[in-house]
């Protein structure tokens, strides 16, 4: 796949979409394209975070420890991205990420996302909108799971 | 050493200057018949006064009268040649060139000989004053500054070195050839030679007078220029502060004062020394004139014959210089001896350590002793602080103890004061009542070992540095080949003769017994475990891989390499592993080596091949141009720039991605950019010859596999591989050396032992691929016992100025394996620690405590909660001892142990 392929499929992952083709040439150019085997970790729960990931093909796992083992939460397709919360904010990694077949990947380094953001101020903005989604989508869960409780 | 510079001269070479002066004397003999034979040419050979009573006259006859009180007898012993007036001439003529040849010989054999002297005595002298700097107490280093001590021994001694051949030679030979001529002259006219003297007598009075005050500058010039030099080390040492607090301007405020100081300094040298060289010529004139005069009106009244007037001439002519440089002479003996003096000053502190305390041993150091007894011990600073105060601390060489207390509670010092690196102001250190203040260095160095704070490495190899504790004395001397072995013995010789140590460097100075060794072929394993110990044997074997090895000089690690190179592919093969490294194979592009790598297909050695070099080679050209593989690249340099235009264009220039991801730099975008307009994607034909080579460059550093531009395809990739063949096949002989290729079944003497290894490139983009193939090897090389091997090429690793190519906590590592591997009875560890994490900290301490089971420890502890496992404690506090005993006597009463714990 080379670097033009790459620009295809990073227009395809929502926080990307809207900006500039030259832009995102240039973050495919700047980050390493990364690939798992099955079984491989992206990163394990507890980790000091230095970069995100963007899946560009295959499926991974979000496993999270709890006293009961490892459990799936989640799982990673093609498009989708992980790992942003440990560079944006400092914290350790959340969730384990396992690829469950052979995952190709887009690492960005923590680096370079802030490089990349302080360039290009648009990437900030579909960011915010992208993770306000999420804080939505994650408001709304916990609203159905207190009115399910209740 | 002598204070008067001519009785330090005179002590150590008065045998040459007495050689050299009875040559002097001699010389003067030839030298007055270089004059005398002149007068008889003229008065007997011309005017032929002689031959007045006959046209023949015997010549070199020999005739003694013999003295009344031997009977007034004529002792005639030879006739002589017979001679006309012409042979006469032309005998006398030849007489006169074989005088002058003579007195030259003797000049030219002198001159040598005081060369040489000089050249002893300089060396003699910079040695001794090295020799004190290696005896200074170590308060003196900080008084002094190194750059000046370095100029001192460098410089400020070196005119010495030409003066000590003329210190006595001079004078007696110019003074000696001055009182000749005169003499002479005074043979043929008293009246005149009065003249003459008194005219010489004036000359050496005046003179001088005016050369004082250049003397007085020439001092002057000399302190400014050392103090130059001090402050222009102290700029480098200090050049982060300078950076940091933005006072670069002040410094050179400060420098531009001290320049124009010298400025003035130095012109008004040049001024004064113009005036007298000024009056000096004017006197020296003064003379010729008075003979002039003189001896002409003497010859006219017929007082002189012209004969005498011509001999007075020629050997007045002699005599201005001898004066002049007698006179020359004076004025550098003072320079030199205020030299020397202000030399000396800088090299005799007080409390210096006896020589004898640094005599070379002749056999393996004693043992320490048992028992180490301070009492009364007391350190202040000039006479007020107190850093310790009357401590008294019995210490046994065998137990652990360790000593806490705050940061200023003297702790330190005492750690110090038992490394012997400060000396008490007063009470007494004593080691089974032995002063420990009069052991012997090596014993000290051999048998007690200390860590400070920060550890000092010298600019070699960190194998060097690790053995440096153990080089006491020459255990097995060198062995040279019979040449060798004259020329070394020549060597010696002259170093005695100067007073310097017959020390060979190049012996073996490692005290393998200290180690733990029985000699060089078992030193391995020890420097291992000492590195160990500190748990920086990681450090070294991953610098191991990183090193070559040429495998002319070590046949048998090549060899073992190439076999992990096979074990290693051998594990490749294992599907689990596939596709971890991409092989150097040679009739397959190696996506993940850059253009210029894979057209090269082997390691460059020397610059030839080296980096953006490949493309300035011309027959690296000729090839291209031949497989018209320039059209190519350059097609690729253009779709490379367009990209990096179309990338890099909206950032700011000093933005960082530049410099690791652009093929071109912020400074040279806009450049490209304009190329490219002005091309106006009319394709390479159009590209002017001027900015082909920079296109050129750009697809050599192109890496496919990383770069992921598209730019090698199945097609391209058979022109490179084409390509690679014609550089191979045709390479000149004179670029056979400038490329070692990759060959899977021969070791790469220019490639490190990771590449050795191998033999092949991690692929870019797989995720932990470098750690799995970390692993992989390192398992290999364990499997075949390979692993201390590495850690061998590992210590050769130059660490640098200050070993500041090793980061701080390595260094500190390096530094506490120096002092373990000597095995030493007695370690300090004096705060060795704190530059360490906290639980590095504490690892380091069990394995410090665990190398020297069963021998002494004295820990400086920089956190009071070290001291767990120690079986004593000593609790400081302002200096004194404030508390000591077990650990669990302090748990019980120690009142300052409880604080110190309790705010750990």
């Amino acid at each position: 796949m080379n670097l033009n392929e790459e620009v295809e499929l990073l227009k395809g992952v929502p926080i990307f979409a809207k900006i500039e083709p030259a832009k995102l040439k240039l973050l495919a150019f700047t980050s390493e394209r990364m690939t798992f085997n099955e079984g491989q970790e992206l990163f394990h729960q507890g980790d000091q975070g230095d970069a995100m990931y963007v899946i560009l093909g295959g499926v991974a796992d979000v496993l999270i420890d709890t006293p009961a083992g490892q459990i799936p939460v989640a799982e990673l397709k093609k498009n989708g991205f992980v790992g942003e919360i440990a560079i944006l904010c400092d914290v350790p990694r959340t969730a384990t990420i396992k690829a469950r077949e052979s995952l190709a990947t887009l690492r960005i380094s923590k680096d370079m996302f802030y490089r990349l953001v302080a360039e290009f101020p648009q990437m900030a903005i579909e960011i915010m909108r992208e993770l306000a989604h999420r804080l939505e989508d994650t408001n709304e869960k916990l609203r159905n799971a207190t009115k399910a409780a209740a | 050493m002598q204070r008067n510079l001519f009785s330090y001269i005179w002590k150590h070479s008065r045998h040459e200057q007495l050689v050299i002066l009875s040559l002097v004397l001699f010389a003067q003999l030839f030298y007055f018949l270089s004059l005398s034979v002149p007068k008889s040419i003229v008065n007997n050979g011309i005017s032929g006064n002689v031959f007045k009573d006959g046209a023949t006259t015997p010549l070199f006859a020999i005739d003694f009268r013999m003295p009344k009180w031997m009977g007034g007898h004529h002792l005639h012993l030879f006739d002589g040649f017979t001679v006309d007036q012409l042979g006469y001439l032309v005998t006398m003529s030849f007489v006169f060139l074989a005088a002058v040849v003579v007195n030259n010989q003797f000049r030219k054999s002198i001159n040598t000989q005081k060369g040489r002297m000089g050249e002893r005595m300089l060396r003699r002298l910079r040695y001794e004053l090295y020799d004190r700097i290696l005896r200074f107490p170590a308060a003196h280093f900080r008084k002094v500054k190194q750059a000046e001590l370095a100029t001192m021994i460098k410089d400020e001694v070196e005119p010495l070195g030409g003066f000590i051949g003329d210190a006595y030679v001079q004078p007696m030979f110019l003074g000696g050839q001055a009182l000749t001529a005169l003499i002479f002259i005074m043979m043929q006219n008293f009246l005149l030679s009065l003249v003459v003297i008194a005219l010489l007598a004036v000359q050496m009075i005046i003179v001088p007078r005016l050369r004082k005050p250049v003397l007085v500058l020439g001092r002057e010039r000399q302190l400014s220029a050392r103090l130059l030099a001090g402050r222009i080390a102290e700029t480098a040492d200090g050049v982060n502060e300078i950076h940091i607090h933005g006072a670069a301007n002040y410094e050179r405020a400060d420098i531009s004062e001290r320049l124009g100081h010298i400025f003035r300094i130095r012109f008004d040298l040049y001024n004064k020394k113009f005036v007298a060289k000024f009056w000096n010529n004017i006197l020296s004139q003064a003379t010729p004139f008075a003979i002039y005069l003189l001896g002409g009106y003497f010859a006219i009244t017929g007082r002189m014959d012209v004969g005498a007037v011509v001999g007075v001439l020629l050997a007045y002519k002699d005599l201005p210089s001898p004066i002049k440089e007698l006179i020359d002479w004076d004025q550098q003996r003072q320079d030199v001896q205020i030299k020397y003096e202000q030399v000396i000053d800088q090299f005799q502190p007080e409390g210096m350590m006896p020589q004898e305390l640094q005599a070379i041993p002749d056999g393996p150091p004693p043992p320490l002793g048992h028992e180490l007894v301070m009492s009364g011990v007391t350190i202040t600073e000039d006479g007020r602080v107190k850093q310790l105060d009357t401590v008294s601390l019995v210490l046994p060489t065998d137990a652990k103890t360790a000593v806490i207390g705050a940061g200023s509670s003297g702790k330190d010092m005492l750690g110090l004061v038992l490394a012997r690196l400060v000396l008490p102001t007063s009470g007494s250190i004593k080691i089974d009542g032995q002063d420990f203040l009069h052991l012997p260095e090596f014993l000290l160095g051999s048998r007690l070992g200390y860590i400070g704070q920060e550890t000092y490495l010298f600019p070699q190899s960190v194998r060097d540095n690790l053995l440096f504790g153990l080089k006491h004395r020459p255990t097995k001397p060198a062995t040279y080949d019979e040449n060798m072995t004259t020329v070394r013995q020549a060597f010696w010789r002259e170093a005695e003769r100067s007073g310097n140590p017959v020390l060979d460097p190049n012996a073996d100075w490692i005290d393998y017994e200290l180690a733990g060794a029985t000699g060089p072929a078992d030193l391995l394993p020890c420097m291992v475990h000492a590195l160990k110990q500190v748990e920086l044997d990681d450090d070294i074997y991953s610098l191991g891989l990183l090193g070559a090895v040429d495998a002319a000089r070590r046949p048998d690690l090549a060899e073992k390499i190439l076999k992990a190179r096979h074990a290693l592919h051998g594990r490749l093969q294992d599907p689990k592993n596939a596709g971890l490294i991409e092989t150097f194979n040679v009739d397959k592009y190696n996506k993940n080596l850059s253009v210029a790598e894979n057209l090269l297909f082997g390691t460059p050695v020397g610059k030839k091949f080296d980096g953006d070099n490949l493309a300035a080679d011309p027959y690296m050209q000729t090839v291209l141009a031949k497989t018209g593989l320039d059209q190519d690249l350059l097609r690729m340099g253009l779709s490379i720039a367009e990209t990096m235009v179309e990338l890099f264009s909206g950032l700011s220039p000093d933005n960082p991605l530049f410099e690791q991801y652009s093929f071109i730099s912020a400074d040279e975008l806009p450049n490209v950019r304009l190329l490219l307009q002005r091309l106006g994607g009319k394709g390479v034909e159009a590209v002017p010859p001027a900015d082909k080579a920079r296109l050129m460059t750009l697809p050599l550093r192109y890496i496919e596999a990383r770069h992921r531009l598209g730019l090698i395809d199945g097609a391209m990739e058979d022109r490179l591989l084409a390509a690679r063949r014609a550089v191979a096949e045709n390479l000149p002989p004179n670029l056979r050396g400038a490329v070692e290729f990759y060959d899977f079944a021969q070791y790469n003497s220019a490639a490190t032992l990771l590449d050795n290894i191998l033999f092949g490139r991690v692929v870019y983009g797989q995720a932990q691929a470098d750690s799995r193939i970390r692993a992989l090897m390192t398992d290999v090389l364990a499997e075949l016992q390979l692993r201390d091997s590495v850690i061998e090429v590992g210590l050769e690793y130059n660490v640098g100025v200050a070993g500041r190519r090793l980061p701080a906590t390595q260094r500190q590592k390096l530094g506490i394996a120096r002092a373990l591997i000597k095995r030493p009875q007695f370690l300090i560890v004096n705060e060795a620690v704190a530059v360490f994490d906290g639980r590095t900290q504490d690892r380091m301490r069990d394995n410090i405590l665990a190398a020297a089971d069963g021998r002494g420890v004295v820990w400086i502890a920089n956190r009071p909660s070290q001291a767990e496992g120690f079986d004593k404690i000593v609790v400081m506090q302002g200096g004194r001892i404030v508390e000591h005993g077990t650990p669990a006597e302090l748990a019980a009463s120690g009142r300052v142990y409880a604080e110190l714990m309790a705010s750990a």
